[in-house]
């Protein structure tokens, strides 16, 4: 019986995700980002991957053909750090080091942030906890495919992530003083309350780990023995925690300065694990050695800085001094807002220290896909990879420019033209609907 | 410093002794300049004396003791004027003491932005840094209304240079603006996990404010006629004489209004009270650039990058703003509201032309439209003769991001581009 359900859901998700036709953009500036930049070059889609990247290119038969002339095509853009899509609050900050819970099962396919983000170019996200333990959640690697399902949103092959937080905000449940919180509210102190204890939670986790991960060994080592022992007791916090020992799983930590970036890369070597990616990192350029020997990478913004004291040492030139220093850089949104305009984040990187063009453009595509291990996949437009796809109206880097269309594995997620199209017809319908509520009209239905 | 400059002080060893470091007289020259006002002239140069353009034309001659800039291959546009900031009040958002906003009380007219400008907030540096020659700084931010049990008047915000060594330096208009916060109809819950309010309350609480702030001009009203009959029992009132300016026209409101129905009602009110007002921070137009186009009513557009205040908005709304308003016959100017992005108006103001206002109303609504909606363009805003010398030299277009502005003139004199932030870059580069 299982295995028919299975099939017919297997057969129904298929039928919606559908076989894409063949697709070809021609006459377009395409920039790959890592072969160059091809002018008037044509983009050949087949079966959600690119079949064919060069000038002249001809359609096969039934294929869609979109005329791209004077507009830019560039890889879908990647963004290292959301909290888009995710259901209810981001944080499960009851505990210092919440490993059990995951974003994978929170994520909400109709956020319609999904939606503004696509419009703007974005085609996968990193879907991540947020920061109110040193040892947050879970994370997911979803692909914007507003209209699919949670399920379908996922980035199949990415590799999972946890996320780490340091600093301020993990510690800020074990001081916040009685004054600041709601009336009538206990305090409820949480340890850590200071950077040591952020360190000391991560390395009594990845004890706590190591020993679970020996008794695990044990056991198999009996069991291939030939022995029948009883299996260790099952610890949904200790099991991701030992995939990150095995290297299955990405670290990616919240940190802002030097010192406890490089506390956490030395917590790190002596747990024997690797650091992903450094999340927002304001004060990375001060460790860019360190983090380079490491092997570590850095997510962080174009140029927010002194929004608090730990973000007070901010510079925006952290993204040229991390790639002069040959640290792998990507610029992320940690915001709704900010993912809909990656592509304008990473243009400040010209400004701020002369990245050049392709350098530039690298921080929000290929950067972030090689962070997340899936730059085999997606990140730049190469024969074999999946056709995530952005159409500008100039050049992505100019502050004057739009996007136009978003593709992913070949399907068309957003079209402007067909959003200002139905625009009238929502309108009409809307209020329609506001005219029969007898309320305050105009009234936001999110916060 | 560009290198062709390096080259004319070196070959000018007496003229470069005789300019003073702090000297504000400069001759520009060879530069592509952007008057606003005009198209751009190729190759000309500008002549700066005592701190006010003297001069523009293509060939004005060096003069001994005026230093000169050859800006071949330049552009020469007016600075930047970002004009809602509260830049110079709040150095850390976080940190609650090193905030100077939102003063407690429904109305203080009588607080000054202009005086409590930290003339050494690292954000000057860092804003300038981004083109921008002078900022207009509020009391309010505009963010607090529920926190707070609300505020109406903020306070009188202060249009300064980005450049001087105290506030009375700095001031180019003190009182540029009275900072009104409109009341808006607030269904949302006062402290977080609360239920949200019902809308009745949240319609009455609004009448009510309505009320009180109609009471309060009726207040001022009285006042002002005691002040000018000077009777025996006539005491100063601080707060009421704040309004005096406001009363008499000569200072606008900066309402700020999100709504089309806020907007409206706040027109009403300027109608009613036939005060001079200036719409700040509205999230959409709906119905009402007739009203504002008929009444001469400028707008201080807030940010660009937001989201749709409402789920089913369209996607662009935020981006589009600025367009609808300037399609409508409104005149715009941009603001950030904020302190930590003050320095990026200008990609505010690109993100507008990108989805629809012409590039050149971008740039005046940065330059000219600004100066003449805070009422100094006769000093301000573009490249003309007699204005503040407040200009920047840049490698192309101000508003795009690749963009590097060179060298930046506040009232004639050159002032540094370097911030915290290139410091610590040139510092840490170093690192072996």
């Amino acid at each position: 019986m299982w295995p028919v359900c299975l099939a017919v859901l297997l057969a129904a998700a298929t039928a919606q995700l559908g076989a894409a036709e063949a697709l070809l953009i021609r006459n377009a500036t395409v920039l790959t980002v890592t072969k160059g930049t091809i002018q008037d070059g044509s983009v050949l889609v087949e079966d959600g991957k690119i079949a064919a990247v060069g000038q002249n290119l001809s359609a096969p038969a039934g294929a869609i053909v979109v005329d791209a002339s004077g507009k830019f095509l560039i890889p879908g853009i990647i963004d290292c750090h959301s909290h888009t899509a995710i259901e209810g609050g981001v944080n499960e900050g009851t505990v210092s080091d919440s490993s059990m819970v995951s974003i994978e099962d929170v994520i909400d396919p109709t956020d319609i942030n999904i939606y503004r983000a696509l419009a703007g170019g974005l085609t996968v996200s990193n879907v991540l906890h947020g920061s109110a333990n040193a040892i947050g959640g879970q994370t997911v690697v979803i692909k914007l495919r507003w209209g699919k399902t949670a399920q379908e949103m996922l980035f199949a092959g990415a590799k999972p992530g946890i996320k780490f937080a340091l600093g301020e905000n993990p510690k800020r449940q074990g001081y916040t003083p009685p004054s600041v919180l709601p009336p009538g509210r206990p305090a409820e102190r949480r340890y850590p309350g200071t950077r040591m204890g952020v360190e000391d939670v991560i390395r009594e986790s990845f004890i706590e780990a190591k020993n679970y991960q020996e008794d695990w060994q044990a056991y198999r080592l009996r069991v291939a023995r030939g022995e029948h022992p009883l299996p260790p007791r099952k610890d949904l916090r200790l099991e991701p925690l030992v995939e990150v020992l095995e290297g299955k799983r990405y670290v990616h930590a919240h940190c802002y300065r030097s010192d406890e970036i490089l506390m956490l890369l030395r917590v790190a070597d002596e747990m024997g694990f690797k650091i992903r990616t450094l999340q927002h990192a304001l004060e990375a350029y001060k460790v860019a050695r360190e983090i380079a020997e490491h092997g570590a990478s850095v997510s962080t913004f174009s140029d927010w800085w002194s929004y608090k004291i730990e973000a007070f040492d901010a510079t925006p030139y952290n993204v040229a001094i991390l790639t002069r220093k040959g640290v792998l850089v990507s610029v992320n949104s940690d915001s709704d807002e900010l993912q809909r305009h990656l592509n304008l984040e990473a243009a400040k990187s010209m400004r701020y220290g002369g990245l050049n063009e392709t350098e530039a453009l690298a921080l929000v595509t290929i950067n972030p896909a090689k962070q997340l291990g899936i730059d085999d996949k997606v990140g730049s437009i190469e024969v074999g990879k999946s056709a995530d796809l952005a159409l500008f109206d100039g050049h992505p880097l100019s502050n004057y420019s739009k996007a136009l269309r978003v593709w992913i594995d070949g399907h068309e997620y957003f079209d402007r033209d067909k959003d200002l199209e139905t625009r009238p017809d929502f309108e009409r319908k809307k209020r329609a609907l506001e005219d029969k509520d007898s309320g305050i009209p105009h009234l936001p239905t999110r916060r | 410093m560009t290198r062709s400059y390096t080259l004319a002080a070196f070959g000018c060893l007496w003229c470069a002794a005789a300019v003073a470091a702090d000297s504000n007289s400069v001759l520009i020259r060879n530069a592509t300049v952007h008057p606003v006002i005009g198209p751009e002239i190729q190759n000309s140069s500008v002549l700066i004396l005592d701190g006010r353009i003297a001069e523009i034309g293509p060939k004005l001659v060096p003069r001994a003791a005026i230093r000169t800039i050859d800006a071949r291959g330049l552009h020469l546009y007016p600075g930047l004027i970002n004009a809602a900031t509260n830049v110079g009040l709040a150095e850390i958002q976080a940190l609650r003491d090193t905030v100077d906003l939102d003063e407690l009380g429904l109305f203080n007219p009588e607080l000054r932005a202009g005086s409590a400008f930290n003339p050494s907030s690292e954000h000057i540096e860092v804003t300038r840094a981004a083109g921008i020659t002078s900022v207009v700084s509020l009391p309010g931010s505009g963010g607090r209304r529920v926190a707070t049990g609300g505020i109406l008047i903020a306070g009188q915000g202060a249009l300064m240079h980005l450049d001087g060594w105290t506030w009375e330096e700095m001031a180019v208009k003190p009182g540029a603006v009275m900072d009104l916060l409109f009341p808006e109809i607030e269904t949302g819950p006062r402290q977080e996990g609360a239920p949200p309010r019902p809308d009745k309350d949240a319609l009455r609480q609004y009448t009510e404010r309505l009320r009180e702030l109609s009471e309060f001009f009726e207040q001022a009203r009285r006042y002002q006629k005691a002040m000018a009959a000077r009777g025996p029992d006539f005491r100063r009132d601080l707060r009421l004489e704040a309004m005096i300016p406001v009363l008499e026209g000569l200072q606008p409101i900066a309402i700020r209004a999100e709504r089309e129905r806020s907007i409206r009602d706040a027109v009403a009110f300027a109608d009613k009270e036939k005060v001079k007002i200036i719409i700040a921070d509205p999230r959409e137009i709906g119905g009402t650039g007739p009203l504002l186009k008929e009444r001469h009513i400028p707008v201080i557009l807030g940010r660009a990058f937001q989201l749709p205040m409402r789920d089913d908005d369209p996607y662009d709304g935020p981006y589009t703003l600025a367009a609808q308003f300037y399609r409508a016959g409104v005149k715009v100017c941009f603001g950030t509201f904020d302190v930590q992005f003050a320095r990026n108006v200008g990609f505010e103001a690109a993100q507008s032309a990108a989805f629809g206002l012409p590039r050149d109303e971008a740039l005046k609504a940065l330059t000219i439209n600004s100066a003449e909606i805070l009422g100094v363009g006769d000093r301000l805003g573009s490249i003309e003769k007699g204005k503040f010398g407040d200009l920047i030299l840049t490698d192309g277009d101000p508003l795009e991001a690749k963009t590097n502005i060179r060298q930046m003139f506040v009232a004639g004199r050159e002032v540094s581009l370097e911030s915290r932030h290139t410091r610590e870059y040139e510092k840490w580069m170093k690192r072996p």
